[in-house]
């Protein structure tokens, strides 16, 4: 789960982690606001689910606050567009307005999850401001990494030889050293899968400060946090997507005509392999879950079907153990209470397939069955390619 | 001959006593696994279906003497029930809980490494010798007696694929799911060396998925120590970077874990890889006939 910076800085500070002063704003005159509270020269930073903001004009220097009032209007009124967004872009709903600060020195800083290891680990570098993807490619020399036992915890005289590395010196040494250790007290209690800091800067007049904060908390960890619901901004997400999740469906918009129903993330993502190879375009992932039952199948039908995009769709259930029968009979209900008359390919396997196929079949629905996943495909792209003959003969 | 599990394996059950646990107890059971107990906290003293349900693993292991624990614990406790059972010295622990914190498994997992019981999952479909002992959630008929391993991070795509290989006639030894988690126990490189000291497995079919670097990994290994064929497939060919497709361990961000180069790799160390979700079966087949021929 995403939060904004501000959220995250917020949470840093509570842990003892020094970020700059500022506050979030919702309308350009509460950014003019709080701008002069801040003494009228201030950062103005676009708050989105996204990282790149300053290349898009996401972060804008005011010298005053009528300025900010100027860039905030600017900012509320567009889409922001960045190279993690997608050419859509995400909208700009919150602002956050912050101090600006003196910056000596950039650093990077992060903690997260090794695969490799099965551990936290620590990231820092010397080369921050930058993404920190490409200082790894060119200059892999300056990227420190530290794997964290999970008996021992981060210890102070690890966190020392990073700081050492990162070239601290002194009392900042020692700044940076409660820092880390700050930081993965925050990422164990708050269960964060990433925890960001970039840059992490040496201020001029020599203080320690995170100047951009991200964290990505741990979706299986969020029952033990119910504070993250609120922090959700719902505005920076695919309201399809959020409605799927409202069902435990996992489910993800894209470009495609083609709707697809699927059990299980794997098999899903083969099916959309699968389509692709037969020239179809998928217009969503959907995982209805390895276990799927009638009402999720049918709650799944009726969200694939509120994508405008969507011409065909396409299922494909290996049930095992749901029987198919009752597949079946979630499908055919969901179809008949929206209406649906698009084109539907059902592949099933499983117990009573049979039964399953034999409802379908009778059910009245322009529906097919089919008997193996590439057959399936093959179905459904062609079920659409009549369909649009159709159309152009009348 | 299999591994992990046959017909000898002795398993309890922790959360037997819940619709889910209770529902996949009998359809194991049905299948021929022995289970010889259920753990749920409070409800010691019962039995199920004739089954014993006892307090703890510990009275559990002690009374009947099991090996092998399958836990259907809810995600805010499942990461306990591992511990407890790892505690207990069973020598195989099989979580198919889904969901269970990062922060949980990291030290969970830390502590099973550091002991002699082996750990499948979390967030797996289990595994099963077929016609001998199945212990998770897969449908028991799709999987034929054979000489083909199969090892996945994926729960349906896996039925998928055994189901091809049953299809073409290539039976099983053992399919293990190891679940789609960033933190897992067994990764692909145990289970493939586990298959390749297994006299009666001959092949072993790898499916993956994209995030990650656990398949170029696993290539490696094959190309240095692999004496047998592997086939394999890659799931999320198509799939739109930085999305997360359902598994916590299915996304693609900075570049890394991508399809084509987890292909790639997989195909430089000498793995028959199926480009098509639909042509698993028949890359196995092709796979052995290369080994018969060279």
């Amino acid at each position: 789960m995403n939060i904004h910076e501000y959220q995250a800085k917020e949470i840093l500070a509570t842990f003892d982690v020094p970020v700059p002063r500022g506050r979030v704003a919702v309308t350009a005159d509460q950014v003019e606001r709080k701008a002069k509270m801040l003494g009228g020269r201030c950062v103005v930073k676009a708050q989105i689910y996204a990282g790149g903001r300053g290349k898009a004009g996401g972060v804008q220097v005011a010298h005053h606050p009528e300025q900010a009032h100027e860039i905030a209007k600017e900012m509320f009124g567009k889409r922001l567009v960045t190279h993690q967004t997608g050419p859509e872009g995400l909208k700009v709903r919150r602002i956050l307005v912050e101090e600006t600060i003196e910056v000596g020195r950039e650093y990077y800083l992060s903690i997260t999850l090794d695969r490799e290891t099965s551990r936290y680990c620590l990231i820092a570098s010397s080369e921050g401001g930058i993404n920190i993807e490409e200082v790894a490619e060119h200059t892999p020399d300056k990227i420190h990494t530290l794997t964290i036992d999970p008996y021992t915890g981060l210890r102070a005289y690890q966190a020392r030889g990073i700081a050492h590395k990162l070239g601290f010196t002194g009392s900042i040494a020692e700044d940076c050293v409660q820092l880390m250790l700050n930081l993965y007290r925050c990422c164990l209690e708050k269960d964060c899968s990433l925890l960001e800091i970039n840059p992490l800067v040496v201020t001029k007049s020599g203080w320690l400060l995170a100047l951009d904060a991200k964290i990505n908390f741990d979706d299986n960890a969020i029952f033990r946090h119910w504070e993250y619901h609120e922090m959700q901004d719902y505005s920076q997400m695919d309201p399809l997507e959020i409605s799927a999740a409202k069902f435990d469906l996992a489910y993800i918009k894209l470009d495609g005509n083609i709707g697809c129903m699927v059990n299980g993330a794997g098999l899903a993502m083969a099916t959309l392999d699968v389509l692709k190879e037969n020239s179809g375009e998928p217009a969503n992932f959907l995982d209805v879950g390895g276990g799927a039952t009638r009402e999720k199948v049918a709650e799944a039908f009726k969200i694939i079907l509120q994508d405008k995009d969507v011409e065909a769709v396409f299922v494909n259930i290996f049930g095992g153990i749901m029987r198919c029968d009752v597949i079946a009979q979630g499908i055919i209900e969901a179809a008949e209470e929206i209406d649906c008359k698009l084109p539907i390919v059902v592949r099933m396997d499983g117990s009573q397939v049979e039964e399953g196929k034999a409802l379908l079949t009778k059910s009245g629905l322009n529906v097919q069955c089919a008997d193996f996943l590439g057959d399936g495909a093959r179905r459904i792209v062609a079920m659409m390619q009549n369909d649009d003959s159709q159309t152009v003969d009348q | 001959m299999s591994i992990l599990i046959n017909k000898e394996s002795k398993i309890i059950v922790q959360g037997m006593t819940g619709k889910t646990g209770m529902f996949h107890t009998r359809e194991c059971r049905d299948y021929g696994s022995n289970i010889v107990a259920g753990v749920t906290p409070g409800k010691g003293g019962i039995h199920i279906d004739g089954i014993p349900v006892f307090d703890t693993m510990e009275e559990a292991v002690r009374i009947t003497g099991a090996n092998v624990s399958m836990i259907f614990v809810p995600p805010p406790g499942a990461a306990d029930a591992i511990l407890e059972a790892c505690d207990a010295g069973v020598d195989l622990v099989v979580c198919i809980t889904e969901g269970v914190p990062v922060r949980d498994m990291v030290l969970a997992r830390q502590v099973v490494a550091d002991s002699k019981t082996r750990l499948v999952g979390p967030n797996c479909p289990g595994l099963i010798t077929p016609g001998e002992c199945k212990i998770g959630i897969m449908p028991g008929y799709i999987h034929k007696p054979g000489k083909i391993g199969v090892v996945s991070r994926s729960g349906t795509l896996t039925y998928e694929a055994v189901k091809q290989l049953t299809d073409v006639g290539l039976g099983q030894s053992t399919c293990v799911g190891i679940g789609g988690d960033p933190i897992i126990g067994l990764k692909f490189i145990d289970v493939l060396e586990l298959f390749n000291n297994d006299p009666d497995t001959e092949g072993v079919l790898m499916i993956g998925e994209i995030g990650g670097s656990a398949e170029e990994d696993a290539a490696e290994w094959v190309k240095e120590n692999m004496t047998k064929p592997v086939a394999g497939f890659i799931a999320g060919q198509t799939a739109p970077p930085g999305k997360r497709m359902g598994h916590a361990g299915a996304i693609i961000s900075g570049g890394k874990g991508r399809a084509e180069d987890k292909i790639a790799a997989m195909s430089a160390c000498g793995i028959t890889v199926s480009t098509s979700p639909t042509t698993m079966g028949e890359a196995m087949l092709e796979a052995l006939a290369k080994a018969d021929n060279s």
